[in-house]
């Protein structure tokens, strides 16, 4: 299929579409109501439900409520509106309720700033809701990626009986990128049967359907707390995804850093490159489940003499790093995230101060 | 002789939690036997709020889902949208409905979604042990109105079903009681009417049921269904307040 330039905000709304989900419930939000936009336009063209809810809490239970009922659903936000939904995300998690939601991560805290940000990704990958539960994070380096996680995030949200969030950021949803629909990234809707509150007559028993996260029981709570931690057991050994750039060089530097932070980490190793000194990149995919193994690996490469986060945060996937790397390399750490995106010069000139 | 009476199918056989002389036994009762007598059992959801209702699915034989705190509307409207094919109702307290989740059913009311939602009104959160709500009435003890609701701090009790009829969306919104045969015979004609209205596809449908909390209004449950009789009456007047034919 031929590439079409897109916004990644409209893309993102289409690969829901071109990955059989149609229901679609959301509040708006810069820099990403460009979503609910076009979905208000193209989801009745396909028979779909779009619906504009009165605010973020409340769209979390819409979603809740549609994915408890077996369909497929999504909605998108950024990083305020994602504090809000945090109540849902708890409650969707521990009911094991499959459900895509998209941050399009704006500057925090409070209200910040409307610019691209790395700041939500404690938020994303630790909780932000209470309780003993994870998402499955994937986060997208670019418009073409969005679309591709974008479609494999209902399949994984299926496989799971989980939230899967897509963490993007305010230029990943702004930019436009050329983009391939790939249709053999649309999965077939998993059988909900034997947990869905689809209606006793839809799936043809006697037996009805509970979708809940209340267990007043101790041991029943504890159960229950065992089988999510088995998901997310499970998601560590089958869904990491990473990539590691400029590896097969005696690289003196590892950078770590993810989405659109490593866009502009790329330009900056190919720019080092020409002056003779290697850089390696390692790049999560998925930032829960992290890639734990592999970037140790990538750490303690003979000729790495030390590693640097560089975010657009104050610091926060470099705490996994450290945790990862377990103090046999330094981490160092680079962030900026007033909504400026540090620039290949500065990256450069941060990484040389390693050397 | 034949069985003349027997309980509805919709109501599972497990004994309730509830207190002696609460009256959510009888609604859940009401709710269960409009469900038999359109035949929807098996293509009914039910949404349970926070409050003493919270564990409703073990009392109720269909499917169900439970909500957090107020945002039984929310997921309603979630279920509803995407397969409208489903009944769909909520059972909320005043607590759950009239102050946490104030937002989700006044935009569910006005969007006009096609759920019902009984609501029960007993003037008391009972769950957490008698905290004062949103309908707690004026000068009545709570726990945290030791000296009893001070109106002039707090405002006066809402009404939600006078409120809610002032939406323009075409509805049904009633209040009824059940204190009395009298009224509970009235209360399971709206209930069946609320729930009519949602299988025609017409309407949200609203009803306030007038209730007792013997437990937390440290009362038995005779000088309860008095109290409720005398104090709430007043103030919480029965009646329709809105139908789509308005």
């Amino acid at each position: 299929m031929a590439k079409v330039l897109m916004k990644g905000n409209e893309a993102i709304a289409e690969a829901a579409i071109r990955a059989g989900c149609t229901n679609y419930f959301a509040y708006p939000i810069t820099p990403q109501s460009e979503v609910a936009e076009y979905l208000a336009k193209r989801l009745p063209e396909v028979d779909g439900v779009f619906l504009q809810g009165e605010s973020e809490v409340a769209v979390g239970y819409m979603i809740f409520g549609a994915a408890g009922a077996g369909e497929r659903v999504m909605t998108t936000s950024s990083s305020p509106g994602v504090s809000l939904m945090s109540e849902a995300l708890s409650y969707i998690a521990a009911a094991q309720c499959p459900a895509v939601f998209v941050n399009i991560v704006r500057g925090g805290p409070g209200l910040g700033g409307i610019l691209p940000s790395q700041g939500d990704y404690f938020q994303a990958t630790k909780g932000g809701g209470h309780g003993d539960y994870h998402l499955l994070v994937l986060a997208p380096d670019g418009v073409q990626e969005a679309v591709e996680m974008t479609m494999q995030a209902f399949t994984l949200a299926e496989k799971y009986r989980n939230p899967v969030m897509i963490l993007g950021d305010g230029m990943i949803g702004q930019m436009m990128e050329p983009v391939e629909f790939r249709d053999d990234l649309k999965s077939e809707p998993s059988n909900k049967d034997d947990w869905a509150t689809n209606g006793m007559s839809t799936r043809g028993s006697k037996k009805r359907n509970l979708v809940k996260s209340l267990f007043l029981d101790p041991a029943e709570l504890n159960n229950n707390n065992l089988v999510l931690k088995a998901k997310y057991d499970q998601m560590k050994r089958e869904e990491v995804q990473f990539e590691i750039y400029n590896d097969d060089t005696d690289y003196q530097v590892l950078i770590t850093s993810y989405g659109t932070m490593s866009r502009v980490c790329r330009t900056a190793i190919d720019m080092l490159k020409d002056e003779g000194i290697d850089v390696a990149m390692f790049r999560p995919k998925t930032l829960f489940p992290f890639p734990e193994k592999a970037v140790y690996d990538a750490a303690v490469k003979e000729s790495c003499k030390s590693v640097i986060s560089i975010e657009m945060s104050m610091g926060q996937m470099v705490e996994d790093v450290e945790r990862c790397v377990k103090g046999q390399r330094p981490v160092e750490f680079y962030g900026e995230c007033g909504g400026e995106i540090p620039s290949p010069e500065k990256i450069i000139e941060i990484v040389k101060g390693l050397i | 002789m034949g069985k003349t009476f027997s309980k509805p199918k919709a109501l599972s056989d497990n004994h309730t939690h509830y207190c002696p002389g609460c009256t959510h036994g009888i609604v859940h009762r009401l709710v269960a036997e409009a469900i038999d007598e359109l035949g929807v059992q098996d293509r009914t959801v039910g949404i349970a709020p926070v409050g003493c209702a919270v564990m409703a699915y073990n009392y109720f034989d269909c499917d169900f889902q439970e909500a957090a705190h107020g945002r039984a509307p929310a997921m309603a409207t979630g279920i509803k949208r995407v397969r409208p094919d489903l009944i769909v109702f909520t059972y909320q307290g005043d607590g759950d409905l009239a102050s946490i989740g104030m937002g989700e059913i006044m935009h569910a009311a006005n969007r006009g979604e096609k759920f019902t939602v009984i609501f029960i009104n007993n003037a008391i959160y009972g769950m957490t042990g008698g905290q004062m709500a949103p309908t707690t009435m004026p000068n009545q003890r709570a726990t945290t109105a030791p000296m009893g609701r001070d109106t002039a701090q707090t405002g006066m009790p809402l009404r939600m079903s006078n409120i809610l009829s002032q939406l323009v969306t075409p509805a049904y919104v009633t209040r009824q009681a059940v204190l009395k045969p009298q009224q509970v015979n009235k209360a399971k004609k709206a209930i069946k009417k609320a729930f009519e209205y949602q299988v025609e596809g017409r309407c949200f449908s609203f009803v306030e049921v007038i209730s007792t909390c013997p437990t937390n209004w440290g009362m038995t449950p005779l000088e309860a269904l008095k109290w409720a009789e005398d104090e709430l009456l007043p103030y919480y007047e029965l009646g329709d307040y809105k139908t789509p034919e308005d």
